[in-house]
């Protein structure tokens, strides 16, 4: 591993003289994880090698203590911790007092294995300061010829020649005289060292071979690719927004350059950087770039004494546009433009011959405006155009048609078009020619976004005639109004405008129609001019069609959300809330929604939220003021309800402060706008940061509050924003002190909606899990309605049902009140179902309800314990643990439960194998399970044949809690069989089984002393446990207050004590 | 303070600020008679249409040289082809800060071009002659602006009668406020549009 942690391995300089550090970065972490991978399971894999003593030991400060390490073989030496155990009179382990913390020493990879083991989730903390304390350790391990050279490394064949040299020496000398034992052993060992050499070197390549797959990925920079980026982007820059990229990009510095092309100044050459970069944007601060051999990243810019702070700040980038694009999205948009701008200027002569190649999309409506220019290209240039049907043909052959320089040659044709009048200065672009989209898909954001979305509308499949017979009157009517859009001065575009808004524009053909006469780029390029008329006008029309999930789409694809959170921050108000009230609609989805938030639209949104009266007030006009401000904050809200469906703008928003201003509107007497503010609320309520908001905001009390309106869809939102809050304990707790569960209740009466029945439900569910509450449904009698809801519910209504019944069934009397109301049946029933979150509530409510005996008689005449076993078959983890929770309580209860195991044709041995499982929660449960089918002995036995002795034991490694408890409550009860006992100590459960007694859970030493006791009755685990220090953990565990486990340490001692005086007995007798 | 006296200028403020229709603060219409008198020379002078017509378009970038004529029309109320100091700030009021009402009075009698008390389609084709770009040819451009007209009297005309009556005019507006300029622009419509040049 000496080369891979060499080369890839990030260090720190060793600036600070200890020798570096490894930096806390994604690559070393990998490369520590396969280390402890590595090291983990060694031992069992290579015993012999992992027994070798190493040439010196590997020291390094520990974060162990000797409590958390102690174990058989070791003994404490005043502070130090010791091994047994030596090699040239050094102890192969020690973990040494200095100072203050702790210094571990190991001498072979044994020991090391155990440091890890007990340093559970520390392991890495342990990893990383062997590694920084021992820059090779594989020196420290097998000598210094083994050391990580330059070069050719050629210590491996000069050894392995050795070897075999001293084979045949020793075979020549056994020939000779009776072989040389000594030699022997020495050759035994060297054979040793070069099985671990290798075995290291493969981990070596391991690692190499997983960073080159990060290092591939970070091309280094040189100072000509620096200069070749710098320079194109310094010719994209200029003042002009509109044209240019970039205001301006300049090197920071003095302007020096180095011999070797750098900039930078020569003590920061040593750190790779090669030249500092300064790019101002259109939109924001200056960016100061460092460009590093490692690539492109921000730094903290100049001081006030114009020094620069070379400090990295964000990720590194590969490449310069990179960086600028994510910084500043007026970049990225214009950046792409400008590539086209650039071919045009290399096609120019050829510009007139291609022209008359199409391309065609898909969608006819782009050659249909794309004719409409052609034909509009016709009547102002005045060359000739040729038979274009006649060169038809060529358009399928045409391989590379460039439709980005196509739409530029089209623009300066309409130049002289565009007419300067003086007082309308629409600038109407080219319209049907952007078909690039002007909302980027990126890959890489996509899969970031958050779980809410997977609603997401789907791509809407074009359904539209091709024949142009078959268009509605409407159809042309819009075009000829579109016409008057395009050509019209501002008088004329506002009554083409309001005369579009007389069509119905719910209906799809007209939306359709506008869409596809062009009128779609006409609307949202008014939305770019100065006149305030035509931009309400058209975004009262964009409001209504956005309804249509193509046009939305469109609407994104054209641009129109840049310009409108543009408009988001215009004086008008009405603007304001048409605008935000446009995005609300179209950000409907994902793409849409980044795009709003890479254009700073989140901010802007937010701002809008904060209604105070900030703008002086005149005269009468206050009330207007007011009212208007509200309603603002009301398509603000709207908008943002829209745009928190996804994880990264809810950051955001919070980022923006939305959550106090959320708070306040929720105080609004309006339910126009108390529904959205609810809706963004529960939409966020998924990120624990708003959750812990909501709470301390005060915002419970106000979602209690409205649990009473008189309207349904606010209701839901609330009750679906309990529903998501009540996760936290804090939050039930007020939820029943502002008296919310009432009204929780109440809503369950609402069947006919499904929505806000299942939110009801859901809330109801999370607010169950405080016992205070379930109290408080008692009183309401929320049992009987709930399992009335048990029958004809929507999937998503009954998952929510049953979590609630579950969770009531906790309580003995609800229980009962389960029965009498008829609950178990339809709850048996669902367990036939096969929705997973179903599943998993309706086992778990099945198993609460078993713990009732007489609960317990009618599950098993349902044939319900067969249901749950079967349900162990399930793919998913969760429904297995569940599942296996729920058997327990009914093997319990169960009369004749062994009787009814056995009868079910071979589900012993089904809930055996689940103990192969890699889900923790799956193996406490299944372990549980079979703590309880081990009562019986017949079953016992059966479970025996199926080997869950070794199954058991293999488990017993694990450092979970949870899975302790139950793994030795498993033990102590598979103890009562044959020999097992035996076979427990054979697969060396004991010793760990021991450590079980170190945990702080008292669950756990209550079942471990009970399998303590048991084990114990065997000699041989007597003396295991005697070695790994049982009796000092025991002795005080006789003096706890639970009996059982007094009883059971007691036991314990009482058989290791025995067995000792047995043996004094036998050697003095 | 030039050409008018102090005592003077109190008074005329003081009767202005009396009318319903002045939405100035005191200090305002004082400013607009000093300015007044400043075109003109003295508050009992009268501002000619020439003038008018300068300040329409230095200040609130209006253009089109029939409609200055028109918003010259609705501040004269008195027809005598003058303004007087009162026109002058009763018309800059109702057209800076006045209600929908008066704005609605505003702009129908600027659009009736006969002032007869309805716009016709043949006033409405002459106020909309320059709305759309020139297209082909001379007779197309007629062809498209009849149609315009038609859409207007569509949505405009509720009584059907194929003229605009002043409470055909109110009525629509107020569905749609969009409509109050539906033939021109005679109104400032942007916050940087104000009396700044003269004052």
């Amino acid at each position: 591993m000496g080369q891979a942690l060499q080369r890839a391995a990030q260090w720190t300089s060793a600036k600070d003289g200890s020798g570096g550090k490894l930096e806390f970065t994604k690559i070393n972490e990998e490369l520590l994880n396969t280390i402890i991978k590595f090291l983990e399971g060694f031992s069992s894999k290579y015993p012999e090698e992992a027994k070798l003593v190493f040439k010196s030991p590997l020291t390094w400060p520990s974060s162990l203590t000797p409590q958390t390490m102690s174990g058989p073989g070791l003994s404490e030496k005043g502070d130090d911790l010791v091994s047994d155990a030596t090699e040239r009179d050094i102890p192969l382990f020690a973990l040494k007092k200095e100072s203050v913390a702790y210094e571990c020493s190991a001498m072979t990879l044994d020991y090391c294995e155990q440091v890890l083991r007990a340093a559970s989730d520390k392991k890495m903390h342990e990893v990383r300061a062997c590694l920084e304390a021992n820059r090779d350790p594989v020196v420290n391990m097998l000598g210094e010829r083994f050391a990580t050279v330059e070069g050719d490394d050629n210590s491996i064949f000069r050894f392995m020649e050795e070897i075999t040299k001293e084979i045949e020496q020793l075979a020549k000398q056994s020939a000779e005289n009776e072989g040389n034992t000594e030699k022997q052993q020495e050759l035994d060992e060297k054979k040793l060292v070069l099985k671990l050499r290798l075995s290291l070197l493969r981990l070596d390549q391991q690692l190499l071979n997983q960073s080159i797959a990060h290092i591939t990925k970070e091309a280094r920079l040189t100072p000509v690719i620096v200069d070749g980026e710098f320079n194109i982007l310094r010719d994209l820059s200029g003042a002009d927004e509109r044209k240019y990229v970039l205001e301006s990009i300049e090197y920071w510095g003095d302007g020096y350059v180095f011999k070797n092309g750098c900039r930078a100044h020569p003590q920061r050459q040593l750190h790779g950087d090669i030249a500092y970069i300064e790019a101002r944007p259109f939109d924001g601060n200056p960016l100061y770039i460092t460009a590093n051999t490692s690539g492109y990243y921000m730094n903290k810019g100049p001081d006030n004494r114009g020094d620069l702070d070379y400090e990295k700040e964000g990720d590194s980038y590969r490449d310069l546009v990179t960086l600028l694009k994510d910084k500043s999205p007026h970049f990225a948009e214009a950046i792409d433009k400008q590539e086209f701008s650039l071919k045009v200027q290399e096609r120019d002569d050829h510009r007139v011959p291609d022209s008359k190649v199409h391309d065609v999309g898909d969608e006819d409506d782009q050659e249909y405006s794309y004719r409409q220019e052609q034909r509009r290209q016709k009547q102002i240039i005045e060359e000739p155009e040729k038979d274009q049907k006649s060169k038809k043909p060529q358009r399928k052959k045409k391989l590379e048609p460039s439709l980005k320089w196509k739409t530029l040659g089209m623009e300066e044709y309409k130049e002289p078009e565009k007419r300067s009048e003086r007082a309308f200065k629409i600038k109407k672009k080219t319209s049907s020619s952007r078909l690039k989209s002007k909302t980027p898909l990126d890959a890489e954001d996509t899969f970031s976004e958050s779980s809410t979305e997977s609603e997401e509308e789907e791509e809407a499949v074009e359904r539209r005639s091709e024949t142009n017979a078959d268009l509605p009157s409407e159809y042309w009517q819009i075009q000829k109004l579109v016409k008057y859009l395009k050509g019209g001065n501002q008088t004329a575009t506002i009554i083409a405008l309001c005369s579009m808004r007389d069509f119905n524009l719910a209906q799809e053909t007209c939306q359709l129609a506008i869409r596809d006469v062009g009128g779609l780029e006409v609307l949202i390029n008014l939305l770019d001019t100065e006149e305030v008329k035509c931009k309400i006008g058209s975004l009262k029309i964009l409001k209504e069609i956005s309804r249509n999930t193509q046009i939305r789409r469109a609407i994104a694809d054209l641009g129109g959300l840049q310009t409108m959170v543009k408009i988001l921050r215009d004086a008008d108000k009405e603007l304001k809330c048409l605008a935000a009230e446009t995005i609300a609609n179209v950000a409907k989805f994902r793409r849409a929604r980044r795009t709003v938030r890479q254009h700073g639209g989140i901010k802007k949104l937010v701002g809008l939220l904060d209604c105070s009266l900030t703008s002086p007030v005149q005269h009468s006009q206050q009330m207007k003021n007011e009212t208007d401000d509200v309603e603002v904050a009301r398509c603000g809200a709207l908008a943002l309800w829209s745009c928190s469906k996804s994880r990264k703008n809810k950051e955001a928003m919070q980022k923006a402060g939305a959550i106090p201003l959320l708070a306040k509107l929720l105080k609004s007497p309006h339910e126009n706008m108390l529904i959205p503010v609810v809706g963004t609320l529960q939409e966020c309520a998924s990120e624990h940061s708003y959750r812990l908001a909501i709470r301390t905001e005060g915002m419970v009390e106000d979602l209690v509050k409205n649990l009473n309106s008189q309207t349904d869809e606010l209701q839901m939102h609330c009750a679906s924003a309990i529903f998501k809050c009540a996760e936290e304990k804090e939050t039930r707790d007020l939820v029943r002190q502002y008296g919310g569960l009432d009204p929780l209740v109440s809503l369950l009466q609402k069947t006919e909606n499904k929505e806000l029945l299942a939110a009801a439900t859901g809330a109801i569910w999370k607010c169950a899990i405080s016992p205070e509450n379930v109290q408080r449904f008692q009183e309401l009698k929320a049992i009987e309605m709930l399992v009335g809801l048990l029958n004809d519910q929507p999937e998503e209504v009954l998952v929510n049902v049953v979590g609630a019944i579950g969770e009531l069934a906790k309580a003995t009397p609800n229980r009962l009140q389960i029965r009498k109301s008829g609950g178990i049946p339809p709850l048996v029933n669902l367990l036939t179902g096969t929705n997973q979150a179903l599943l998993v509530n309706v086992t778990k409510a099945v198993g609460q309800c078993a713990e009732e005996p007489d609960n317990m008689t009618i599950i098993d005449k349902l044939d319900g314990v067969r249901l749950l076993w079967s349900l162990l078959k399930n793919q998913n983890p969760e429904v297995q643990a569940s599942a296996a929770w729920a058997i327990c309580p009914c093997i319990e209860n169960a009369k004749d439960a062994g009787e009814m195991v056995r009868s079910f044709v071979g589900g012993l041995e089904l809930i055996v194998s689940l103990l192969k499982s890699e889900n923790k929660e799956v193996l406490a449960s299944v372990c549980a399970a079979i703590a309880n089918i081990a009562k019986d002995e017949e079953n016992l036995a059966v479970i025996t044949d199926h080997g869950v002795v070794p199954m058991l034991a293999r488990l017993t490694n694990t450092t979970d809690d949870r899975l302790r408890r139950h793994l030795a409550e498993a033990i102590a009860r598979c103890c009562n069989w044959g020999n097992n006992r035996t076979s427990f100590g054979r697969e060396g459960a004991v010793a760990p089984l021991v450590k079980y007694l170190k945990s702080g859970d008292d669950m756990v030493h209550r079942s471990t002393a009970r399998a303590l006791y048991q084990l114990s009755k065997n000699p041989d685990n007597c003396i295991t446990m005697h070695e790994s220090g049982v009796v000092q953990p025991l002795l005080k565990m006789v003096g706890s207050h639970d009996e059982e486990l007094q009883e059971a340490s007691a036991g314990c001692i009482g058989n290791i004590r025995r067995l000792a005086l047995a043996n004094e007995k036998a050697r003095y007798s | 303070m030039s050409n008018i006296k102090r005592q003077e200028l109190t008074k005329l403020t003081e009767k202005l600020m009396k009318r319903k229709e002045c939405h100035f603060q005191k200090h305002e219409v004082e400013r607009l008679i000093i300015m007044f008198c400043k075109l003109t020379g003295g508050c009992h002078e009268k501002l000619d249409r020439a003038k008018f017509r300068d300040i329409l378009h230095k200040c609130f970038c209006m253009t089109d040289d029939m409609l200055m004529d028109r918003v010259f029309r609705s501040f004269d109320t008195d027809t005598d082809n003058y303004l007087s100091h009162e026109e002058w700030v009763i018309g800059l009021s109702i057209m800076l800060h006045g209600t929908y009402e008066e704005k609605c009075n505003f702009c129908f009698v600027a659009y009736d071009l006969n002032s007869d008390g309805w716009i016709s389609r043949e006033e409405m084709f002459q106020l909309l002659k320059n709305s759309i770009l020139k297209q082909v040819s001379e007779e197309d451009q007629d062809e498209n602006i009849k149609e315009l007209v038609e859409i207007v009297l569509k949505k405009m005309d509720r009584d059907h009668d194929s003229r605009l009556s002043l409470q055909d005019f109110k009525g629509t507006v107020k569905e749609e406020p969009l409509l109050l300029e539906v033939l021109g622009p005679c109104l400032p419509n942007k916050p940087e549009h104000n009396l700044g040049p003269y004052s």
